[in-house]
Formats: C-alpha cells, sequence, structure tokens
C-alpha cells in the first residue's frame, strides 16, 4: 500500500517546476542572473527526484498492477461526460517523466550559462519551467483532455519560446508559425476526442483500454487518424513539419529542450498511448508507418545541404522522429520509446555542443564559417563527436540500438517498404552529421575575416533578406543558397563555462550507454518488459533467427558508414573556399530542391501570402464593406429619401433623430396599449 | 423564495446611483465618480449574493417577484432568474465598475458620462431579469438610449455616425420583436380570454395542444428572431458592429462586447426556445449554419483589419458564432457550452478592448501600423494582452477553452461536418490574434513605441481580476456548469415533450433529474 500513497503524490511532479515559473513570473527580477536560473534547475532537479521516486514506487507494486491514477477534482462535468485532473502514474507515463525531468535539468543548467546576461534572463527560466509543467501534464494526464491541456500549453511554451528575442522579426514570425501549424494538428486532437465521446462516452485512458477494441474498424479509424494528425503537428512530420526548423530562431537550450528532445516527442507519446486505437483500426498503423518512413528520409534529403549549423540538426530531428513513428506504425512501441530516450541523449547533446560553438563564435550559426574548432572548444568536440557517432548508428552506442530496433522491427513486420526506406534515411543520417561534425570541428578555420572579404555584398544582401521577412504571410525562412555570412570573429573561439560542458559530457555519455535499456536479446530487453504492461499482448515483431537478426543490423551498420565515408572524402580538409560546398556541386539541380527543403515551406508561404491573403483582403474590404455593409446602408437611404432622412446624418442633426425614433417608439407603445386597453 | 426583493435591488440600484449622480454638482466630477462607482459596486455586491444564494439543482426561476403593474393591459412587473439569466447577471455587475475605473482618465462631462453608464448597466439588468414581454421590450430599447448617448458624446471621431446606425440598426431589429410580442399576446387572449404578457403563461400555453399554429409560431418565432439575429450579431447583420467598435469609447465597448452582445443569445435561449420549441427545432440547421459561416468568415476578415479595435470586433462575430451552434446544437453539451462562452466571452474580450483602450490613451490611435515592440517598452501591459489573447483563443485551463469544446463537442454530436468545419475556428483564432500581437508587441520599437508608460496600478486592476476569473471558471469550470445545466436540461426536456427533437446517441442523458422546470 505504500508504494500506492506515494504514487498518489505524482502530482508533486508538476507542481515543483510550476512553482518555480509562477515565483520567477512575479519575482524572477528581483532574485536575478543568475539566481532565477539556479533556482529553476533546481526545481527540476527534485522533480527528477522525485519522478525515481516514483519509479521506484512502481517497481515496487506486481508488474500487472502497475497503473495507478490519482484524481485531484473533477476539472470538467457537462451532461454525462466527467473529466477528473487526474494523474496516471504507469510505466509509459513515469518514463516520460523521467525523460524530461532528467534531460531538462540537464539543458536547464547549461542554459544558465548561456542565457548569462540576457535582458531577460530570469523570464527565460520562467517559461522553461512552465515548459516542463506543460510538458509533465501532457504525459501523467489520465484523460485525453487533460493531456490536450499539457498539449496546448507545451505549444504556448514553445510559441514564447521560439519568439523569446521578439525584438527579432524571424523570431516573432517562427514563433506564429510554430503556433499556428501547430493548431492545424490540435484542430485533429479535438475532433478525435469529439469521436471518442461519442463513441466510448469518456475521455478517460481506463475507458480506452476498456472500450477501444469494441469500436467498429472505421472509427477507430477515424480517432487514430485524427489523433495522428495531433501528432503530425506536434512532432513536425512530413505536411505540417514547416515550423520546426523556423523554431530553430529560439535561444539554443530552448532547441535542445523543446524542439529535439521532449516536446517533439510527444506525438510518439500519444501514439503510444492511444494505441489501442490503432491496433483495432490497423490501416492507421499502416498510415503512421509510412508517413514516419517519408519523414526520415525527405527530412534526411534536405538536413543534407543546409549551410545553418542549427538548421541541420532540426532537419535530423524531423528525419529522427520519423524513425520513431515508424516503429510505432509497425507496432514496436517499445522500441519507439526507446528511440525516443536515445534520440532525448544524442540529440540534446548535439543542440547543446551547437549551442555552445555559436556562443563560443560570437553568434557564428554558418557552417562554412567555422572549422577547426576541436583545438579551442576539446571536450564539446568531444561531446559532440561521441553523439555523431552515436546518431549516424554505429556500435555500440545507444543510436545503433535503437536504429536497429526500428528497422527490424519493419523487415520482420513484413513492412519491406518502410525498412527499405528507413535504411535509405540511415545512409544520409550517415553523411549529414559527419559533414556538420567536420565542418564545425574539422578542417581549416574559416572563422577569421580576411581583410579582403569585409565589407561586401554578402552582408547587404543578408540585411535585405531580413527586411522582406515581414509578417507570417511571408517568411520561408530559407538559408540555403545566402550568401556566406561575413567573417567577424574578433578573438579566438572559446569553450563554455562547466555549467555548460558539464551537461553535453553527461549526455554525450547517456547516448553512449543508453543502449543497455534494450538490447536484443532475450532477458536483456529490460525497457520492453518495463513497458509491458502498458503494451498489454502486443507482440512486437521479431527476428526469426540470431542469424537473420545479425545480417540486418551489419547490412544498417554498413550502410551507416558509407554515409560517413561518402562525408570524409568530401569534407576531409573542410571548405578549400567557404563560397562552394562539395556537396552542391555533387548533386547539382536536386542539391537546390534538397537546399529548399523541396519548396513545399515557399510554395504554402506564396499560396498564403498570395491568392489566400488577396481573397481574404477582398472579402473583408469588398465583399463585407461594400456589399454588406452597403447594403444595410442602402436600405437606410431608401429610407432616408422617403423622408426620414439617413442624409441627416451628416448635418449634425443625428441626436434629434434619435430623440425621434426613442419618441416614436414610445408612441407606437402607446398606442399599442391603448389599442389593446379599447379591446 | 428569499423573501427579500434581490432582484428588484439589483436593476434599481444602479438606477438610483445614477439619479443620484445627477443630484451631484457638475464641478465636482470626483464625486460623480464616487457614486456611480459606489452604486455599481453595491449592484456587484447584490449580484454576488444572488449566486451564492442561487439553489443548485434546481432549473426554474428563483427570487421570482410578481406585481401588477398595468393590470387592465396584463402588464406586469414580474423578474426571476434562472442558470441562463444568473451569470449574465454577474458578468453585467462585474463589467460596470469596471468599465467606470478603466473610464478614471476620461474627464469630459463626467457627470453625465456616468449617469449614462449606471443607466445603461440597469436597463441591462431589466432585459436579462424581466419575465414580462413588456418590461423586458421596454428594457431592451431602454438600453439603446444610454448608449446611443454614450457612443455619440465620448466615441471617436466617427461617433455620430456609428450611433445612429447602432440605433438604427438595432431598433429596427425590434419593431419585430414589439409586433411579434403583442401578436402573440393578442392570439392568447383571444384563445383564453386572458391578455398577460407573462412569459411563464405564454409559453405554457403556446406548447400546449391549444397554443399556436405550425404557421403562425414560424411567422412569431423569425419576428423575434429578427430582433436576436441583429444583436448577436449573426452574419450577415453584423456590420453595425465594427463601425460601433471603433467609435465607443473603452468602456462601452467592454461593455458591448461584454454583454449587450449577449442579449441576442439570451433572448434565444430564453423566448425563442421557450415560446417556440418546435420553430427552433425545425429551424435549428438554419441557425448552425449561419453560426458556422460566422466563425469562419468573423475570422477570416478579422485578419485582415487594420484597426486593433475592430480586429477584436470581428473576433466577438467568430465567438458569437460558437454561442449560436452551441445553442442550435439543441443538445446538453451545446447548451452548457454556449452558456459557458456568453460568461467566458465577456472576461477574456472585455480585457483585450481593455489593454487596446490603454494603447490608445497612449498613442491616440488603433491602426495596428502604428504600433510595433510595445512588449519592449510595456512588458506589463503586454503580458495582460498576451494573456488574454491565449484566453480568448481557447487555450486549456482558460474559460474559453471549456465553452468553445462543450459548444463544438454538441454540435458534433448532432451535425457532424457543421462542427468539423466549426472547429476551423481554432486554428483561424490562433492567425489573426498572434498576427496582430506580433505587429502591435513584437519588433524594436521606435519613436512614441520606445517610450511607451508601463500599465500603472490602477490598469492593472482594471484587467487582472478579469483574466484571473478566465483562469479559474477554465481550471474549475464547477460552479458555473452546477447552476446552468439545470436550466438546460429543463430547456431539453421541454424540447423532447413538446417538440420532435432528435437528440444525438453521444448526448443522451437521463434528463429526469432536472428538477423545478416549469
Amino acid at each position: 500500500m505504500m508504494a500506492r500513497d506515494l504514487l498518489d503524490l505524482v502530482w508533486l511532479v508538476p507542481l515543483l517546476p510550476l512553482a518555480g515559473a509562477v515565483v520567477l513570473l512575479f519575482a524572477g527580477k528581483r532574485i536575478g542572473d543568475p539566481k532565477a536560473g539556479w533556482l529553476a534547475t533546481g526545481l527540476m532537479g527534485l522533480a527528477f527526484v522525485w519522478s525515481v521516486v516514483m519509479l521506484i514506487a512502481l517497481l515496487a507494486l506486481p508488474g500487472e498492477a502497475r497503473s495507478h491514477v490519482s484524481n485531484v477534482f473533477t476539472w470538467l462535468s457537462a451532461g454525462n461526460l466527467h473529466v477528473k485532473l487526474g494523474f496516471l502514474a504507469d510505466p509509459l507515463s513515469v518514463t516520460w517523466i523521467l525523460l524530461v525531468t532528467g534531460v531538462g535539468s540537464l539543458i536547464h543548467l547549461y542554459a544558465i550559462g548561456y542565457m548569462h546576461g540576457d535582458e531577460r534572463f530570469s523570464r527565460f527560466f520562467a517559461y522553461f519551467n512552465l515548459f516542463a509543467t506543460a510538458m509533465l501534464v501532457l504525459v501523467l494526464a489520465s484523460s485525453f483532455l487533460l493531456t490536450f491541456l499539457g498539449w496546448e500549453g507545451v505549444g504556448l511554451c514553445s510559441y514564447l519560446l521560439i519568439g523569446f528575442w521578439f525584438e527579432r522579426k524571424r523570431a516573432s514570425s517562427a514563433s506564429v508559425k510554430a503556433f499556428v501549424t501547430n493548431r492545424v494538428g490540435d484542430f485533429g486532437f479535438m475532433i478525435a476526442m469529439f469521436f471518442i465521446v461519442g463513441a466510448l462516452g469518456s475521455l478517460d485512458y481506463t475507458a480506452m483500454a476498456h472500450g477501444a477494441g469494441g469500436l467498429s474498424k472505421s472509427t477507430a479509424t477515424a480517432i487514430a487518424l485524427l489523433l495522428f494528425l495531433a501528432c503530425i503537428g506536434k512532432s513536425a512530420q512530413i505536411g505540417l513539419h514547416v515550423w520546426l526548423p523556423d523554431a530553430m530562431e529560439g535561444p539554443t537550450p530552448v532547441s535542445a529542450l523543446i524542439h529535439a528532445a521532449t516536446m517533439v516527442t510527444a506525438g510518439v507519446y500519444l501514439v503510444c498511448r492511444a494505441h489501442p486505437f490503432f491496433e483495432r483500426s490497423g490501416v492507421a498503423m499502416d498510415v503512421v508507418a509510412v508517413v514516419g518512413a517519408l519523414t526520415a528520409l525527405i527530412a534526411g534529403t534536405v538536413a543534407l545541404v543546409q549551410p545553418d549549423i542549427k538548421r541541420v540538426l532540426a532537419y535530423s530531428t524531423v528525419s529522427q522522429l520519423g524513425y520513431m513513428f515508424l516503429a510505432a506504425g509497425v507496432g514496436a512501441y517499445s522500441i519507439a520509446v526507446f528511440f525516443v530516450l536515445a534520440h532525448a541523449f544524442y540529440k540534446a547533446a548535439l543542440f547543446l555542443g551547437s549551442g555552445t560553438v555559436i556562443h563560443g563564435t560570437e553568434e557564428t550559426q554558418d557552417l562554412r564559417r567555422m572549422g577547426g574548432l576541436r583545438k579551442y572548444m576539446p571536450f564539446t568536440a568531444a561531446g559532440f563527436g561521441i553523439a555523431w557517432f552515436t546518431i549516424a548508428g554505429l556500435p555500440p552506442f545507444s543510436g545503433f540500438w535503437a536504429k536497429d530496433g526500428v528497422l527490424a522491427a519493419a523487415f520482420y513486420d513484413h513492412s519491406y517498404f518502410v525498412w527499405a526506406i528507413g535504411l535509405l534515411a540511415a545512409l544520409l543520417t550517415g553523411f549529414y552529421m559527419t559533414r556538420e561534425t567536420i565542418l564545425v570541428f574539422g578542417g581549416n578555420e574559416r572563422f577569421r575575416p580576411s581583410p579582403a572579404v569585409e565589407g561586401t555584398d554578402g552582408a547587404a544582401e543578408h540585411n535585405e533578406h531580413a527586411a522582406v521577412e515581414h509578417d507570417i504571410t511571408a517568411s520561408p525562412t530559407v538559408d540555403y543558397g545566402m550568401p556566406v555570412a561575413p567573417a567577424h570573429m574578433s578573438h579566438d573561439p572559446h569553450e563554455g563555462s562547466p555549467t555548460m560542458i558539464f551537461p553535453v559530457v553527461v549526455l554525450a555519455g547517456l547516448a553512449m550507454i543508453a543502449g543497455v535499456l534494450e538490447l536484443p536479446f532475450s532477458g536483456l530487453e529490460f525497457l520492453s518488459k518495463w513497458l509491458e504492461p502498458t503494451f498489454k499482448g502486443i507482440k512486437s515483431p521479431e527476428p526469426t533467427s540470431f542469424l537473420s537478426g545479425f545480417g540486418l543490423s551489419m547490412l544498417a551498420v554498413a550502410v551507416g558508414v558509407t554515409g560517413i565515408v561518402i562525408a570524409f572524402r568530401l569534407y576531409r580538409r573542410g571548405l578549400e573556399d567557404p563560397e562552394v560546398d562539395p556537396v552542391d556541386a555533387k548533386l547539382g539541380g536536386l542539391g537546390r530542391v534538397f537546399g529548399h527543403a523541396w519548396y513545399y515551406d515557399e510554395g504554402i508561404a506564396a499560396m498564403v501570402g498570395g491568392p489566400l491573403r488577396r481573397s481574404a483582403q477582398w472579402l473583408a474590404d469588398v465583399f463585407d464593406q461594400k456589399v454588406l455593409d452597403g447594403g444595410v446602408n442602402g436600405v437606410a437611404r431608401i429610407f432616408g429619401a422617403a423622408g426620414v432622412g439617413m442624409r441627416k446624418l451628416q448635418t449634425g442633426l443625428v441626436r434629434q433623430y434619435a430623440l425621434g425614433i426613442a419618441v416614436g417608439m414610445v408612441a407606437l407603445l402607446i398606442w399599442v396599449f391603448w389599442r389593446v386597453g379599447v379591446a | 423564495m428569499g423573501g427579500y426583493p434581490i432582484l428588484t435591488a439589483i436593476i434599481f440600484t444602479p438606477l438610483i446611483g445614477a439619479l443620484l449622480v445627477l443630484l451631484t454638482p457638475a464641478r465636482r466630477p470626483e464625486l460623480a465618480r464616487a457614486v456611480g462607482m459606489m452604486a455599481s459596486m453595491a449592484t456587484l455586491g447584490f449580484a454576488a449574493l444572488l449566486v451564492w444564494k442561487f439553489h443548485t439543482n434546481f432549473g426554474g426561476f428563483q427570487f421570482t417577484e410578481h406585481n401588477r403593474w398595468f393590470d387592465s393591459l396584463g402588464v406586469g412587473y414580474i423578474v426571476g432568474v434562472d442558470g441562463f439569466s444568473l451569470f449574465m447577471v454577474l458578468a453585467t455587475a462585474v463589467l460596470f465598475p469596471i468599465g467606470l475605473l478603466a473610464s478614471a482618465k476620461m474627464d469630459e462631462r463626467v457627470k453625465a458620462y456616468t449617469f449614462w453608464f449606471l443607466m445603461l448597466e440597469g436597463a441591462i439588468l431589466g432585459i436579462f431579469l424581466s419575465l414580462d414581454l413588456i418590461a423586458f421590450f421596454v428594457f431592451w430599447e431602454a438600453m439603446l438610449v444610454p448608449m446611443y448617448f454614450l457612443i455619440a458624446g465620448w466615441g471617436s471621431s466617427n461617433r455620430k455616425y456609428a450611433a445612429t446606425k447602432f440605433f438604427v440598426y438595432t431598433a429596427a431589429g425590434s419593431a419585430f420583436l414589439l409586433a411579434a410580442a403583442i401578436a402573440l399576446a393578442f392570439l392568447h387572449q383571444s384563445a383564453t380570454g386572458v391578455l398577460t404578457f407573462d412569459y411563464r403563461v405564454l409559453a405554457n400555453w403556446t406548447v400546449s395542444r391549444s397554443g399556436l399554429s405550425t404557421t403562425t409560431e414560424y411567422w412569431l418565432f423569425f419576428g423575434f428572431m429578427a430582433a436576436f439575429a441583429i444583436k448577436l450579431p449573426l452574419v450577415p447583420f453584423h456590420t453595425w458592429l465594427p463601425d460601433v467598435h471603433t467609435e465607443a469609447p473603452t468602456a462601452g465597448s467592454v461593455v458591448l462586447a461584454g454583454v449587450i452582445l449577449k442579449l441576442g443569445a439570451y433572448g434565444i435561449l430564453r423566448f425563442a426556445f421557450g415560446l417556440f420549441p418546435h420553430a427552433s427545432v425545425k429551424f435549428a440547421p438554419l441557425f448552425i449554419t449561419l453560426g458556422v459561416i460566422g466563425i469562419v468568415y468573423g475570422s477570416i476578415v478579422a485578419a485582415m483589419q487594420k484597426d486593433a479595435k475592430r480586429v477584436i470586433a470581428y473576433s466577438s462575430v467568430a465567438h458569437m458564432g460558437f454561442i449560436v451552434i452551441g445553442i442550435f446544437s439543441l443538445t446538453v453539451f451545446g447548451l452548457d457550452g454556449a452558456s459557458f462562452t456568453m460568461v467566458s466571452h465577456p472576461l477574456t474580450t472585455g480585457a483585450l478592448f481593455l489593454v487596446i483602450g490603454m494603447l490608445y490613451e497612449r498613442r491616440h490611435t488603433r491602426q495596428i501600423d502604428a504600433f510595433g515592440g510595445i512588449w519592449k517598452s510595456a512588458p506589463r501591459l503586454t503580458a495582460l494582452f498576451l494573456i488574454a489573447t491565449f484566453a480568448g483563443i481557447g487555450l486549456p485551463a482558460f474559460s474559453g477553452f471549456v465553452g468553445e469544446f462543450l459548444s463544438l463537442l454538441g454540435t458534433f454530436a448532432a451535425h457532424r461536418w457543421w462542427a468539423v468545419v466549426a472547429t476551423t475556428g481554432v486554428i483561424l483564432g490562433a492567425v489573426y490574434m498572434l498576427w496582430m500581437f506580433q505587429r502591435v508587441f513584437t519588433g524594436v520599437p521606435e519613436g512614441e513605441n520606445a517610450t511607451l508608460a508601463d500599465a500603472n496600478g490602477r490598469e492593472l486592476l482594471v484587467v487582472v481580476p478579469l483574466l484571473a476569473l478566465s483562469l479559474f471558471i477554465g481550471l474549475y469550470p464547477k460552479p458555473v456548469l452546477d447552476r446552468v445545466e439545470p436550466t438546460v436540461k429543463c430547456v431539453m426536456r421541454n424540447f423532447e415533450q413538446h417538440a420532435d427533437v432528435v437528440r444525438p446517441a453521444a448526448d443522451r442523458m437521463d434528463l429526469n433529474g432536472a428538477k423545478g422546470c416549469s
């Protein structure tokens, strides 16, 4: 009973960062830099400790009993729908809160150094803590509606943090784009909930567990696909991915925490949580797998040629998220969760590492203006390097086990199509990460200004470009094809502070060893076993024989290594001329398509900024004002011509006119009363 | 019930306050302000007491008072409150002191201003509480007069045009209302021999077997609906709203968007539904369609406005759309959601208008283009607007979400595809609000924007309560829903017993628990 008493207090996990957010919003300025950051980090640390307590409490229960709902109060009760503010602690949610609070604490710690000196330092940590609260509510919620509260809450915080430097037009535009694009997904979430209420009469996850199996296939498919639409938005899958690359306008710790490690994986969480609908549907699973695979591939192609250090990582994140959905789509939910964890470690390390690079090079983000930095920031280079090996899928790092798990699951699910696409994407991953790592840390130094380059029109064009980004309807932020930013370094690059190095090293270390969570050998699949109560009765696709499994793994590694080798051959010496990126020459016209992200984003922007905007303008200026309002005034004018005189509007006699109406109205009333009295 | 005439106290406290304001010397505007504030605060006190004393689990009228008035005309002074009117009374009582406080910097003919403002409050409260059709109509028309003078006297440049447009347009609508009401009373008289304008008596008669013929009911229904549709306003009868909002003083806009727009919805819930259930069921699809059009159309047009107040005005058209679809979904969910939105919208939109008013006081313009970067110069003001924005676009945890969600849920149960289209409103809402927010508050401030004064204590005091209430009932809607839902169930039971309403499966719940239905 002890364990359940503890689990009743699971709400402390989101409450701790919430307290931090409230304190910092109201008193953050007084607490100041860096104390505000330490407060926020400390509370996240406490939340992590409490999450570990929750883990232990859950482990103390027998396997099948590891699901505990604690209700705080009834949130919304209307008709026969009753939604409680309740928290569900089970293996799936506890895994996620460990991730959010654990990685979250490290990134909070990192941000103390990164944000040091920012004029809105304390507000940053208020938003950061608020984000953690919303994310924790999202995963701990016991019902779809409360998950939706967290879902929208993380969207709000994402909006606030992408636009944190709101003075910059690009940042504010990116924040609006992120929120609006996510709302397209939320539209699906809401309609899915309407369906669920109709079908099950409840939005609780327990009701879903009991009722989803009995639904008709078409209802289950509708619900699953609508929920998946929400996931496409939140997890930036193909179609609604356009906001994530732009979200890199936010401070880098934001990119690491929200746009790599946690928030964007909420979609994967939702698919896992709502798996009974997906399982019942079947078709929806295929859609998830195919969308995931295509996303992995297409985003990978875009990452190949990006000139911006964070943009490569952004498209890489989109691509990696695709792998997670691929896994979920073939029914390998625990592998998807495993991938989420591994990815959180290595991608957070990569983002934080890139943050240190940006920080240490006077805000340089252009890969063509870096090179040779390992000399100046050895620790960061080491952490980044390990993460690079991990994401490229080299054994025995966690990325290898995760990616291998996904591909094997697809293969043994007989989904050869998505397996092949996933394999191809692994080639791209190896290439773009190697390219980025070498361009940043290896090769020649390209960040020192040479007198001849000073003041060329490159800078002018940059500014012009920035000036065009004026509003949300016209802001495709494509860096590809932009002239190389002028080198502006006045000092040598420098390594980050200890609070910035420590998280990178820890995360890289975790990325190295996280494979032990889920090794594909019987008895060592700890994560699958731990998650088993959540995914009751679902059999992950398994290798038919050790040999075939081993062969597949070796194939995947070989493909990844091929990507690495190709990139290594192209970039070994860095860039001889920063203006010429060898990958462009090799890819030709295809490179331009990749660079412009297949022109999808720009196409939408042109559509929204062009015909759509003109139609809306016509509706507002012509239809509403001339037709509808003109009609109203026209009717009035007809009466005016008949003698009452709307014309007098312009003559200043309105008051008499209005009084006349009032008098007339009273006269009418009196007449009516009189008539009635007589009758 | 109760024994003391609390509803009369609520209606007449502001009216008496208005008369007292007249007695203050014009040279001492602070006296007029003080009297106005005291009267509206006293009204708020009574309203709060009413909510406190209000019986949950009871769907019919409470605290009814019935006094003779014009007996020979069948006109009585009948007041009563139920779940629909309760929170409208409270919202009115909350918004008026806030409106007065927000007008503290306005020092032009303060006495007259306060007088009209209190008259307006009394008239609006009278509308919400009257159960006699003639008394209702008198208050309904009486409300126009102070509103006219407030706009014409203290509005912006084109105020006379706007004031007249408001007056004429809404008065035109109410002419139909009056005609229909009188016709109804005569028909009742010729059938039963009793002349009365008592809503309860008439409602009992119209739903009975000997009541109205189908055609007559349709005609009378549309007579009432003409007034309500203009007041709501429903697209395409909405064009007076942006004009009036732009010209009205801030407090006028707050009251207009906050409670005057709710009069139309309230009228439907109270009178159209109660008196004409068959027609309401029959024409529900028509009004759902208009509501959905309102949501989409209002949102798109809102996005294209250049004046900040017009953005909010058109957003109100969209929000009223959510109310209309909830109402005409004829489901418990939908009616709950519509009633809840009627409580929530005054809070969020009131806050938005107040902040825009503060920007106007500082810059004497509301053109979105004229602003930029305000977040840097006035962070507190920006925070107020930002919170109001997200509360308004239906971020869960704030009140807007609860209302929108339930409205859409009910509509989805009854008319699936309409609800799907209406739900795009949550995307469009984010577009127009965040785009405006971006243009006004982000960027680097230049010129006057760079030195804009941040919100002072009074301004915080004006806006924060609204946002706090929105957050409170967003997280804990129970106090509202507990009081609204019994009345909703009575309405649904009335439909079930007297009109062939088809209740969707998702909404099929036991209505027998509804107590006190008349």
